[in-house]
């Protein structure tokens, strides 16, 4: 009797979880719809397509160039990860392990760069990258992007060194290990758990970034996904199909990749929000 | 001495990170700083110093007054909506039933797609002609509303868009709060005779304290600086109606070219989210503390 009360309860949870799925779902199945219906079906958003017709994607890589955007997104998410990951773990080791108070006020600093908004430097910063010729190019954003989320790496790789116990380090550098080997042989290959969250974290804010790449990247040489779905809804009012294909096209790689690693992603989350 | 030479040589370490800092923030604060006394229109060479009249524009301006109410719309909406619903949604995925980590996957893939594209998302669904939650009214004998031609409700349907698609953040720090509360604490309690409001609020809240600060954090300064998810449904508009702080800066800059004034928009809102930043990290510890 007690049994069967706790499995009803269970379904009713079921059920409540299944309605709450289908509501968060909902935007995603509209676009998919508008995505895959000709521009003459004027039937209802909610109203499936009963048919095949894939002219909006053709559409969306041939002239929204969605393809190219997309290679450009992984040059500049795989290039700033880089970066943030090795320029991010090397400043913390010193910041971990010798806790001088010059290091502890570089810490407090760099720490403190996590609440300076861009949106309050946008002004500046456009005007120092025309004058070093940074827009429009690949490296000028890359660099810009690591500078922003180098501080969540900073924090990240210091609060795991910190973790790691310096007798390792001490022992290594009796045998006779310079400081550098110590670092590249003892403390780099145990920085894989915190390295994927640190990848995690930045490249999806690096992949997803909109207010940078409008302001860095000007030309139609170079552009981030996020650029090439803005232009093309604004430009094809007329074909919102294409405009949704390109958009669902550009978010596959993501979501493709959230859904194989959600473990990591959610691991991730959790290490750079805990302070 | 030798010793002393080798911790000297590890901060070296560090010089780059510094560089990038002092080159790429701390410089631009300060060039920002600069131009804000200025009326530089953002291209020209020529262009004299103003002194205090942008900001005096600024405490004088309309639009900054709707745009900072909006602001704090989007900041402390979204983090209340947020927390609220992710709180209830990981009490109800805390529990064992079939399903539940499916659910909890859906709820926070949206917070991996680009706010953009999200914003794009929505638009079919509010859009005035044809749009998927129009059908719905039209379906209930009810006439088709223009969901975003009023400011004010576009600022709200705004914020509870910014609220669902990062709903998964809060749910996920709460429910990893909650599984580090031991169940032993509830036994206890229900061998007292406690009830489920009980267990919660002398048991479950107090130990969710550290998970409330870092969503409230993170959501806040999130929805401070709001600014893609704006540009597909509303792009500020109508008018100046739904504008943030983040896309008035780049409207100013780049429509309206006026740089220094742009500037000083910039400056303003680093001023604002820095208070409102050291002002909650205070109350927050304070109370960690108490607890």
């Amino acid at each position: 009797m007690k049994k069967g009360g706790i499995r009803s309860r269970f379904s009713i949870c079921t059920v409540i979880a299944a309605l709450i799925c289908a509501f968060h779902l909902i935007p995603f199945y509209i676009m998919l719809g508008v995505a895959l219906k000709s521009p003459y079906d004027t039937s209802s958003r909610w109203v499936f397509p009963g048919y095949l017709y894939l002219d909006n994607f053709r559409e969306a890589i041939r002239y929204g160039k969605i393809l190219k955007s997309i290679l450009s997104n992984v040059i500049i998410t795989g290039g700033a990860v880089i970066g943030i990951t090795v320029v991010g773990a090397l400043a913390a080791y010193p910041l971990a392990r010798n806790q001088s108070r010059v290091n502890k006020v570089v810490r407090t600093f760099s720490l403190g760069m996590m609440m300076i908004p861009a949106l309050s430097l946008l002004v500046p910063l456009y005007s120092l990258m025309v004058d070093i010729g940074g827009i429009s190019t690949y490296w000028g954003i890359i660099i810009i992007l690591v500078t922003f989320q180098l501080p969540t790496s900073i924090f990240l790789y210091t609060n795991f060194i910190i973790s790691i116990p310096a007798a390792l380090d001490e022992a290594a550098a009796i045998d006779g290990c310079s400081r550098l080997k110590v670092f590249f042989l003892i403390i780099l290959p145990q920085l894989k758990p915190v390295t994927a969250s640190v990848v995690i974290m930045t490249g999806v804010s690096c992949w997803n970034d909109y207010m940078f790449s409008l302001y860095f990247l000007q030309s139609p040489q170079i552009k981030t996904v996020t650029l090439s779905v803005a232009s093309f809804f604004t430009q094809t009012q007329s074909n919102m199909g294409a405009a949704a294909a390109g958009a669902l096209l550009g978010i596959v790689p993501i979501v493709t990749l959230y859904l194989c690693l959600q473990k990591y992603f959610i691991k991730g989350m959790l290490d750079s929000a805990i302070k | 001495m030798k010793q002393r030479w080798k911790k000297g040589l590890i901060n070296i370490y560090y010089i780059p990170a510094l560089v990038l800092f002092g080159g790429f923030v701390i410089y631009p604060l300060l060039k920002g700083l600069q131009i804000s006394f200025t009326n530089w229109d953002g291209f020209s060479q020529n262009y004299s110093n103003v002194g205090l009249k942008n900001y005096q524009t600024l405490i004088q301006d309309g639009h900054i007054r709707t745009t900072l109410v909006n602001t704090v719309i989007y900041g402390f909406g979204s983090t209340l909506l947020q927390n609220v619903l992710g709180l209830a949604y990981a009490l109800f995925l805390n529990q064992k039933f079939a399903g539940r980590n499916v659910t909890r996957a859906v709820i926070y893939m949206q917070a991996m797609v680009a706010s953009l594209i999200m914003g794009y998302m929505y638009y079919f669904i509010l859009q005035y002609d044809g749009g998927a939650l129009n059908d719905i009214m039209k379906i209930l004998g009810l006439d088709a509303v223009d969901w975003l031609s009023n400011g004010r409700r576009a600022v709200l349907l705004i914020t509870l868009i910014n609220s669902i698609q990062f709903v998964g953040v809060s749910m996920i720090l709460y429910l990893a709060g909650l599984q580090g509360i031991s169940a032993s604490y509830y036994e206890a309690a229900e061998l007292d005779g406690a009830g489920f409001w009980q267990k919660f609020r002398y048991i479950t809240w107090p130990l969710l304290i550290p998970a409330v600060t870092s969503s409230v954090m993170l959501n806040l300064i999130g929805g401070l600086k709001l600014f893609d998810i704006i540009q597909p449904l509303t792009a500020g508009g109508p008018g100046f109606a739904s504008h943030s702080l983040a896309t008035l800066v780049s409207y100013t800059y780049f429509r309206g070219q006026n740089a220094g004034y742009s500037a000083t928009i910039g400056i303003f809102s680093f001023i604002l989210i820095m208070v409102v930043s050291i002002v909650l990290m205070k109350y927050f510890t304070k109370r960690e503390g108490n607890v």
